[in-house]
């Protein structure tokens, strides 16, 4: 069967970026927004369609999934086995993409019809919505390593464009430069580390990198550099790149600064897919990372992931401006993804974490897409940020209140919606692999609860304050994409995952940990009860609460300083204690130097010049002189 | 040949000449004196064309004739060399060579 | 006439033609018809070299023509192109086609601009077809000598400075380089009978060891000061900073390229065992080059200053490329080397057409001027990204290549250097972002309100740059297959 119609689903998206970048001077507002609507349903349907074909039809061959490369060309060319194409490559992972990215694209290029309305960058919107689309199917679609950093590059730069949308304020211009720069050197990582494992690998291919006996293989070669082999650091190397495009700690700065995009870009780019890029890597190189040496490469995803859920769930109760409490809290989401693929084994049921990563990847998508495009509806009815300027907002905006109300019980996990299902996976993932980091998940679950209904009661409830203008339910363009993630989030849960997504492609069924649920489920509801306490009506508990753990607060308020410094290392140690002396030394030794021996030459003629006086009798004197000497040194030459 | 007088007496005498103008001539800053200076170099390059001829090839007379050469030669120099220095005299009232260093610039 | 004599011969016959050319008008029109005929003469030589090799010719130069010139001396004017340098002669007439369109507006003694820009041209190309030392020693030396006068007449700045300052060191480099073409001449003919200039007859014979080993490092810091080659750069940042528009757009995107196809051509391909010598050395001065300039180039509050340390780091990327000395990293290097000539040809117009309006090049006087020149700005921005080497541009291709070669030395020092090289790519992203982002974004100024649009000539020239950036870009299987047939018997000698 021929899928190289497949590749549609690439050209359809770029085409509109071509058309509406080309053209954006002449295509005027709505019409871009319905062009850029009806090419993303277009890639939407067939990108459906296709997923719907593997899951069902072509992808299972003797009880096992297959890597079904559909479409392949090669772009550049390095030896016989080395090369990079441009490719499409379906199995469980990108199929489960294909559903993900073109879905909620799909609803936030509906969205952005009513929340862009009126904006002068109306065309330049849903050109770069159009190039992030493109470049994010390229990269679940990509059949080759080195063809996923190409797209990995492609989505930075749509990232960057897209936080920089409004270039005209300098918070939104140094947003885009921090996160384009830190993700650019996590990229260094993942570059350098996709380097050294070619060159032992000697293919970028997927399908030869992730075969068992390609593995075997592998494990055996290298050198060893400070006690762990080349390739494993290859591979803490790649995930370095992953944990730059999805926020881990350490690399986290940049997304909470990039909420300045306009809010659907956060919620397709910064919440539902290009942030969870780095998920997919370590997903789709699975088997190298748990064989390769014992999987040490994975533990440090589990170490960096355990570490990120906590610091950044933390740091998210503390905030005010609620794009940033989401921020964070996708960054802690992330997080248990990130953990869940790193307890997790390679067979049967055994691989229970690498399912549950992919399957919270899924429900997260869809209800952190959701809050976000909720938090979007309410900024543009308040036109603020702050939630001190919002509160009992339900009695205005119906819609959103449900939808909201709706994705913060999934995220907190609470039966029978979607968050459950994959967390609850997650939390007996790690339970039965490691009990410290079941402990951490379980704990970050009520932290988790608690900020969102922090959120939600602050929002919704708490009392009135002085509106200038009353807040009124948002545009339908804006409600029905609400509704439709809405939706997923309540019932997506019901999936069977374990059938469609394993790491060894072979589906197995999953068993309910009722007791584990049952512990998860019930601190998620301490969580919402603690936060119903502190904020269903105007109180000033929750000031106090916080003045109750004093200095730990203000770190947490201040994200524990970690911006500042970077902001030291870059400014100060990069900036004046590199750079200016780079350019120093450039002007003063190397162009001295240069300028000295030009200068020399001056000086010295200067200093001989003094011989061609001009006057007859030096020149008589100089010649005498000379003859004289010659001719002594003649006289004892001859004698 | 001249009774009791060797070539090599001569020779000192007209060396003698030569270098007192040469040092004259380095040294003077008077136009008329490195004039003089000059004259006694010629000088003794003639005496010292006589003399060799006459001590080594009595039978010829080519020193004698470059002698004469020489003394018409410096004869007209001397005399454009003081049509120079007069006129200069004329025009900057000196015959110092340090006031003439302005001709450089 | 044969193809490749038209390329020194029609420049030529426009620098007549333009001679008896009246007006700034017929000036300019007479350049641009001679530059569209040269350009679309190089588009035929790409046509026809790919004829000639599908038809199955294997000599490693075509169109080759030999006319003994100089008696004496056996100096041949002696031609021929491969695929490396049909390319390099593209590159060279899009850049002064897009060159003369930028500068379409030149007021002061148009003509005579005109015909330095061409006789510089005529240089390059001459240097580019020639195979014979003397001759491509000589057309190199008419490549560098208009650069004085186009610097220190139409400059700005300390014009007299600069210009003073990049001929002079250039001219120290070309007699550094003469000492090594005549070394090569004088030991050309080991058996007796006459020397010869010319490379692939050198080539033939294995010049002993000591020789190589001798005059390989005057070749290579002769062309390598014109590519930039740390510590013999600080030409470039003066010299650029004061060339008018034009000239910084050849300078950069032409004549600096010629630094690195000398090396390759002449200095690793006749001295394989010098090259294995002096490799690791001059790794080490190429990297520092690359990092250096880019650490350099974050400092700089002069736009052209920024450009020209950024030429600085990408250059040296061509040397480590050069000196990796396998097939993917000099498909690599000269890859970089179209792609830089491009980039920063047309970030150096750019950056002129910014100048032209706000009359500064200063950065923090700047900001906010996407509001006002669109076009200007979307072009700067895709420029600054091509830059940085993002995948669709050229950029991305060529450091790639450069890197992967680079990776297949598995030795601590080579990883080291790579990973240096590598990391170039995020400085390089810090100060681009940053010019990007101080001048193009932020708020606007009000006296920048009323900047007036680009003009089609400025439109045409910088196009045509993104066009080729672009294409380079997309499609870098395409050049790629021209260079690595032309490479291989070059890699097949060391």
């Amino acid at each position: 069967m021929d899928l190289s119609y497949t590749v549609l689903i690439l050209i359809i998206p770029l085409f509109v970026f071509l058309l509406l970048g080309l053209f954006f001077r002449r295509i005027k507002a709505p019409l871009s927004g319905y062009i850029g609507v009806a090419g993303l349903t277009v890639t939407s349907l067939i990108s459906f369609f296709v997923a719907f074909e593997y899951f069902f039809k072509i992808g299972m061959v003797d009880g096992a999934y297959q890597k079904i490369v559909a479409f392949k060309f090669v772009w550049l060319h390095f030896t016989s086995t080395m090369s990079i194409s441009i490719g499409v490559m379906l199995d469980p992972l990108s199929a489960v993409m294909l559903i993900v990215v073109p879905l909620v694209s799909w609803m936030v290029h509906i969205y952005s019809l009513g929340y862009m309305k009126g904006d002068r960058g109306f065309t330049r919107f849903y050109a770069f919505l159009s190039l992030f689309t493109f470049s994010m199917l390229g990269l679940v679609l990509a059949s080759n390593l080195f063809e996923i950093y190409i797209f990995w590059e492609l989505v930075g730069v749509s990232s960057y464009s897209l936080i920089g949308f409004y270039y005209e304020k300098p918070s939104a211009v140094l947003a885009a430069k921090k996160a384009f720069i830190v993700t650019r050197f996590a990229d260094l990582g993942f570059l350098i580390g996709l380097l050294i494992l070619s060159y032992y690998a000697k293919t970028f291919d997927f399908v030869n990198l992730t075969s068992l006996t390609f593995i075997h293989n592998l494990s055996g070669i290298g050198t060893t550099f400070i006690g762990l082999s080349v390739i494993t650091w290859a591979l803490i190397l790649i995930f370095v790149g992953g944990a730059g495009k999805s926020a881990m700690f350490p690399l986290h700065i940049w997304l909470p600064d990039a909420m300045e995009g306009p809010t659907p870009v956060s919620a397709l780019i910064h919440a539902a897919t290009m942030v969870v890029a780095g998920v997919f890597l370590v997903a789709r190189l699975f088997p190298l990372y748990y064989f390769i040496e014992g999987g040490i490469a994975l533990d440090v995803v589990t170490v960096v992931g355990t570490f990120t859920i906590l610091f950044a769930a933390i740091i998210a109760i503390t905030q005010h401006d609620i794009k940033r409490v989401l921020a964070f809290s996708t960054i802690s989401q992330i997080g248990y993804m990130m953990l869940a693929l790193g307890i997790s084994k390679y067979e049967g049921p055994e691989g229970l974490g690498y399912m549950a990563a992919m399957f919270h990847l899924f429900t997260h998508a869809m209800f952190k897409a959701l809050l976000f495009l909720g938090a979007g509806s309410i900024i543009h009815s308040v036109h603020s940020n702050y939630m001190q300027d919002m509160g009992g907002l339900r009695k205005y905006m119906p819609i959103t209140h449900i939808t909201f109300l709706i994705a913060a019980l999934a995220i907190s996990g609470i039966p029978p919606f979607a968050g459950f299902f994959s967390k609850d996976a997650i939390l007996a993932a790690a339970f039965e692999h490691h009990k410290v980091v079941w402990f951490t998940g379980w704990f970050v679950a009520g932290l988790t609860a608690f900020y969102m209904f922090r959120l939600y009661f602050r929002i919704f409830w708490w009392n009135d304050p002085k509106y200038e203008h009353t807040p009124h339910e948002s545009p339908k363009s804006m409600t029905i994409p609400l509704m439709v993630l809405a939706f997923m989030a309540a019932f997506s849960g019901f999936i069977p995952f374990s059938h469609f997504v394993s790491p060894d492609y072979v589906p197995f069924s999953e068993h309910m940990e009722w007791g584990l649920a049952g512990a998860s489920v019930g601190i998620g509801l301490v969580g919402i009860i603690l936060a119903w306490i502190l904020y269903k009506k105007e109180n000033d508990l929750s000031t106090r609460f916080a003045l109750a753990f004093g200095l730990f607060y203000k770190w947490a308020y201040h994200k524990f300083y970690i911006d500042e410094l970077y902001m030291f290392v870059t400014k100060e140690i990069i900036f004046k204690h590199i750079s200016a002396p780079f350019a120093w030394f450039d002007r003063h030794v190397v162009d001295g130097t240069m300028n000295g021996i030009g200068n020399s030459t001056v000086w010295i003629s200067e200093k001989i010049k003094g011989l061609q006086s001009g006057r007859v009798q030096d020149y008589a004197m100089y010649f005498v002189s000379g003859a004289t000497v010659i001719s002594m040194i003649l006289w004892f030459l001859i004698k | 040949m001249i009774e009791g007088v060797s070539i090599y007496e001569i020779l000192t005498l007209t060396t003698t000449v030569f270098f007192i103008g040469v040092y004259g001539f380095v040294t003077r800053k008077n136009l008329m004196a490195m004039l003089i200076s000059i004259e006694l170099i010629l000088n003794s390059a003639a005496i010292n064309f006589v003399v060799v001829n006459k001590y080594l090839f009595p039978a010829k007379m080519d020193g004698d004739i470059f002698s004469i050469f020489i003394i018409a030669i410096a004869a007209g120099e001397t005399a454009l060399a003081l049509a120079i220095i007069i006129n200069l005299y004329r025009l900057i009232m000196s015959v110092k060579t340090k006031d003439l260093e302005t001709m450089k610039h | 006439m044969d193809i490749l004599s038209l390329f020194v011969t029609v420049p030529i016959l426009t620098v007549i033609v333009l001679m008896f050319a009246k007006g700034k008008k017929q000036y300019r029109v007479v350049a641009l018809v001679g530059f569209i005929i040269q350009t679309l003469m190089s588009f035929n030589l790409i046509y026809q070299y790919l004829h000639v090799r599908a038809l199955g010719d294997k000599s490693i130069m075509v169109f080759t023509k030999d006319l003994l010139w100089f008696a004496p001396m056996n100096i041949h004017y002696a031609i021929g192109v491969d695929g490396i340098s049909v390319l390099m002669i593209v590159l060279t007439s899009v850049i002064v086609l897009a060159g003369i369109f930028i500068s379409w507006d030149v007021d002061d003694l148009p003509k005579e601009f005109f015909i330095s820009l061409i006789v510089l041209a005529t240089g390059v190309f001459g240097f580019f077809i020639s195979v014979d030392l003397f001759t491509l020693f000589l057309f190199y030396e008419l490549a560098v000598i208009p650069m004085y006068l186009l610097i220190g007449i139409w400059g700005s700045g300390p014009r007299e400075y600069a210009s003073m300052k990049l001929t002079l060191m250039l001219m120290g480099a070309s007699a550094v380089l003469l000492i090594g073409i005549l070394g090569l001449y004088f030991h050309s003919a080991p058996n007796g009978g006459p020397h010869t200039f010319n490379i692939f007859e050198i080539a033939k014979l294995n010049l002993p060891v000591g020789v190589q080993r001798l005059f390989f490092p005057f070749i290579f810091v002769g062309f390598g000061t014109i590519s930039a080659l740390f510590p013999f750069h600080t030409w470039s940042p003066d010299g650029h900073s004061s060339a008018p528009t034009a000239v910084s757009m050849l300078h950069a995107g032409v004549l600096m390229k010629m630094g690195g196809y000398g090396i390759f051509r002449i200095a690793m391909y006749l001295m394989p065992q010098g090259t294995h010598f002096w490799t690791n050395f001059f790794l080490v001065l190429a990297i520092t080059g690359v990092v250096y300039g880019a650490f350099a180039a974050i400092k700089q509050t002069d736009l052209k200053y920024i450009n020209a340390y950024s030429s600085v780091s990408h250059l040296g990327l061509v040397l480590v490329g050069l000196l990796m000395i396998n097939q993917i990293a000099w498909k690599g290097a000269m890859l970089q080397t179209l792609s830089h000539g491009f980039t920063t040809a047309l970030l150096f117009a750019l950056i002129g057409v910014v100048y032209g309006r706000t009359h500064t090049r200063i950065i923090s006087k700047m900001s906010g001027l996407l509001v006002f020149i669109p076009v200007i700005g979307i072009l700067f921005v895709l420029a600054g990204l091509a830059n940085l080497g993002l995948p669709g541009f050229s950029g991305f291709v060529s450091e790639m290549n450069i890197f992967v070669g680079a990776f297949q030395h598995a030795d601590t020092f080579h990883r080291i250097i790579t990973i240096l090289a590598a990391s170039s790519i995020v400085i390089t992203a810090v100060y681009i972002l940053r010019v990007v982002g101080k001048i193009m974004m932020g708020p606007t100024m009000k006296e920048y309100a009323n900047l007036p649009g680009i003009t089609w000539y400025e439109k045409t020239g910088t196009y045509i740059l993104m066009i080729f950036i672009v294409l380079i870009g997309t499609l870098p299987f395409w050049f790629g297959n021209i260079l690595s047939d032309s490479i291989r018997p070059f890699i097949e000698r060391l």
